[in-house]
């Protein structure tokens, strides 16, 4: 049998129930799946007997298009796996990119922070999609406008400082690049801080009766499957393991600033929002000490790594100092090339673990190039899950694990 | 009936027909309104003047779509089912009194037909109404139409015994089936008042009905899609559309009615009527208030919920409150 024989017949076999079940076939196209999953679901009445997540729909071969880009080119593509969180996305890459050439301890003070402030920012941002789209599967109509019209401010933020909304690519190899943020964007973010609340979305889903009871007992994710399946990230902090990589392994500015994790040990559907919705106060905590310490640090303090065969010169320089000349040339021409060797670097992201794996030929591309994404690890524990649950838990379960397919299937 | 009489009643059928082709227009287009305003947006605000012509928009867009029919589907009743649930919602409106009577020659009362058994009659057309939702689910030949005409079937029946029984209080308390009878006996006092639980289940069994949030299971957005009527378009969707909004409309005036007095409120003498009228649409504008509001708030409950909350919560409460409301009325009489 061919390999193309045999996915057919496994498509064949995932369309076939046993005896008087009802296939429902969810997706690609339909409201509740985030984007283009498809779940072929087995229905005993309203009752889920068998799901199974078909995914590959929104495959784009980022992996394989990061192979054959140089590093600072790569950072474009990762804007768009994760589209909730471009700034998280960045990172993430970069840090990977750091590794593999050593200057992780390089970075200086303000690239940290601002990397962190912006990381949290997009975090925000991607909770406010989250939210919005959780509340709307449940029914909660108002909960996705309110919760929308939060994440529109911090757009606003991010265009303020690089001029993009939601693919920012706001970092490069080694610092922030060319984006530096002044002190009015200092106060802007301050200002959005201030008036942040969440009282809105606790009075219209938190405390809401209905809500609980579609929420509560719903997906119940234990420690072991939990463990098993690798998941990572909110979902796992809802079945009482705290394990964050800001704490864990601290990376950027993690370590120089306060927080804490918030774990709820129940497992169920609530218990992953309250998470996300702890996390959210969490993430405004950090971008606040973020903002401070940016504010106290000299106003020509670099945010970029001082080494010419990383970060390119100041452009005005470019055509009047041949230093800089030979410099820009090198780097546009065979782009940053870190030495032979492999790294991973995993960052925790709003999803969870978002990892880069990097394997160097000593050129200005990588020889291979893995992501281990959050969503695609965390969309397994759905197939199992939701057996025995009913249609409307389905959307309730997908809604709670959170998963984005441009970064599923990348 | 003398060629007189005739003319009225046309007249008055005539009103009604109108009041639901013209008047569901711009309460589609206030309920988009309040939900925009709840949701910190503008709602419709391009089409005429601030909008207002938006709804109006809207029907000519659907009026002139294609008409689909489905290659798989049962073309009759797939045709059928969107005249069936149209037709109950309208014809239950020939019993709700919209005011009292009024002296033009003759005496002219404000209602279309007063039904020694007009009670059940509103029962029975909502009851027939979810066969329109039965049929479209079935000749859809649709899986997330056949789940959600399911849902739909189990869901009215169920509500309308918690209906039934809130309904049964009131007429103990009136002791007579027609809406005007009901209305006259609330004269001194608004049956609200003794019938508070009664009013709530009938409440919650109008929007169970109506296929309303936080009770829209049948059609579902997040899960099935579109439910019962996923596989319409154009003009039969908007049947199922106007449908909906008459059965909210209806709903409404049927609790003004029962529980708010009607038509009853302060008046100006010489002007009973008209300030009847509007008392009348007060109230049920209160009612649509509440269905906009319910809409923006709340999430939506899951089938096996909506169930438990029927036949263990709203019937156990109503046949007690109905045993309570007949002891009391024995005692009085």
């Amino acid at each position: 049998m061919t390999v193309e024989s045999g996915m057919a017949s496994a498509r064949v076999d995932l369309e076939r129930g046993s005896g008087d079940n009802m296939i429902l076939n969810m997706g690609p196209q339909h409201p509740s799946t985030h984007g283009v999953l498809r779940l072929v679901i087995e229905l005993d009445g309203e009752e889920v007997r068998r799901c199974d997540a078909d995914m590959g729909y929104l495959h784009r071969g980022v992996e394989k298009l990061l192979e054959v880009h140089d590093y600072r080119g790569g950072i474009t593509l990762t804007d768009r796996m994760d589209y909730t969180s471009g700034p998280s996305n960045n990172m993430g890459y970069l840090m990977a990119i750091e590794k593999l050439m050593g200057i992780t301890d390089e970075i200086p003070l303000r690239a940290r922070y601002l990397r962190t402030a912006v990381a949290e920012l997009s975090r925000l941002a991607a909770h406010h999609i989250w939210l919005g789209t959780h509340g709307l599967d449940i029914g909660a109509m108002s909960a996705f406008l309110w919760s929308l019209r939060e994440r529109e401010k911090i757009l606003y933020l991010f265009e303020e400082a690089c001029g993009a909304r939601l693919t920012t690519s706001f970092m490069r190899v080694g610092g922030t690049g060319p984006h530096d943020v002044g002190d009015q964007w200092l106060d802007n973010v301050e200002a959005f801080l201030h008036g942040y609340t969440l009282d809105e979305i606790d009075a219209l889903l938190t405390e809401n009766e209905v809500f609980i009871e579609r929420t509560r007992d719903v997906g119940m994710i234990t420690q072991e499957q939990a463990l098993s399946y690798g998941l990572t990230g909110p979902v796992i902090r809802g079945s009482g393991i705290a394990w964050d990589l800001r704490k864990a392994q601290p990376y950027a500015a993690y370590d120089l600033v306060d927080f804490e994790v918030p774990v709820f040990t129940e497992g169920d559907v609530y218990a992953r929002y309250l998470v996300r919705l702890n996390e959210m106060y969490q993430s405004k905590r950090i971008i606040g000490q973020c903002v401070e310490a940016l504010r106290d640090l000299p106003l020509d303090a670099p945010s970029n790594v001082d080494l010419p065969q990383v970060v390119p010169p100041d452009i005005g320089r470019v055509p009047v100092d041949m230093e800089a000349m030979i410099n820009h040339f090198k780097l546009v021409m065979h782009g940053v090339q870190p030495p032979p060797g492999e790294s991973y670097f995993g960052i925790e992201n709003p999803k969870g673990e978002l990892g880069f794996y990097f394997v160097s030929d000593g050129t200005g591309m990588p020889y291979r190039c893995h992501v281990r994404s959050p969503s695609f690890v965390n969309l397994s524990i759905i197939e199992e899950i939701s057996v025995g649950s009913l249609i409307a838990d389905v959307v309730a379960i997908i809604g709670s694990v959170d998963i984005v397919l441009g970064e599923v299937d990348r | 009936m003398d060629f007189w009489a005739w003319l009225i009643l046309i007249t008055k059928v005539l009103a009604v027909f109108l009041l639901f082709a013209i008047g569901a227009m711009p309460l589609v287009l206030l309920e988009r309104w309040i939900l925009g305003r709840m949701q910190s947006r503008y709602g419709p605000h391009r089409v005429g003047w601030r909008g207002t012509l938006q709804t109006a928009a809207d029907g000519l867009k659907l009026g002139i779509k294609e008409d689909m029919i489905p290659g798989q589907s049962d073309k009759g009743l797939y045709w059928f089912a969107p005249v069936m649930m149209v037709v109950p919602a309208m014809a239950a409106w020939a019993i709700v009194p919209f005011g009292p009577e009024v002296e033009m020659g003759r005496t002219i009362g404000l209602w279309i037909a007063d039904l020694n058994v007009g009670i059940l009659f509103f029962l029975a057309m909502g009851s027939l109404g979810v066969y329109g939702v039965v049929m479209s689910g079935w000749s859809s030949n649709s899986k997330y139409a056949h789940l959600g005409a399911l849902r739909s079937s189990a869901q009215v029946i169920s509500y309308e015994l918690v209906m039934g029984l809130a309904v049964l209080a009131v007429i103990i308390y009136a002791g007579s089936l027609s809406l005007i009878d009901i209305v006259n006996a609330q004269a001194g006092l608004w049956f609200i008042v003794p019938q508070l639980i009664g009013f709530l289940l009938f409440v919650f069994a109008a929007v169970a009905e109506t296929n309303r949030a936080p009770f829209d299971l049948p059609e579902a957005e997040s899960e099935l899609v579109a439910g019962f009527h996923v596989e319409y378009s154009g003009m039969r969707w908007a049947f199922f559309f106007m449908a909906e909004y008459a059965n909210m409309l209806l709903m409404s005036a049927i609790v003004a009615t029962l529980f708010l007095g009607g038509w009853r409120g302060w008046t100006i003498p010489g002007l009973e009527a008209l300030t009847g009228v509007i008392w009348f649409l007060l109230k049920c504008g209160l009612f649509m208030f509440g269905f906009f509001l319910l809409r923006a708030t709340q999430p939506r409950f899951r089938y096996d919920q909506l169930m438990n909350f029927c036949w263990k919560i709203l019937i156990p409460i109503g046949v007690v409150n109905l045993l309570i409301a007949a002891g009391l009325r024995m005692a009085w009489s």
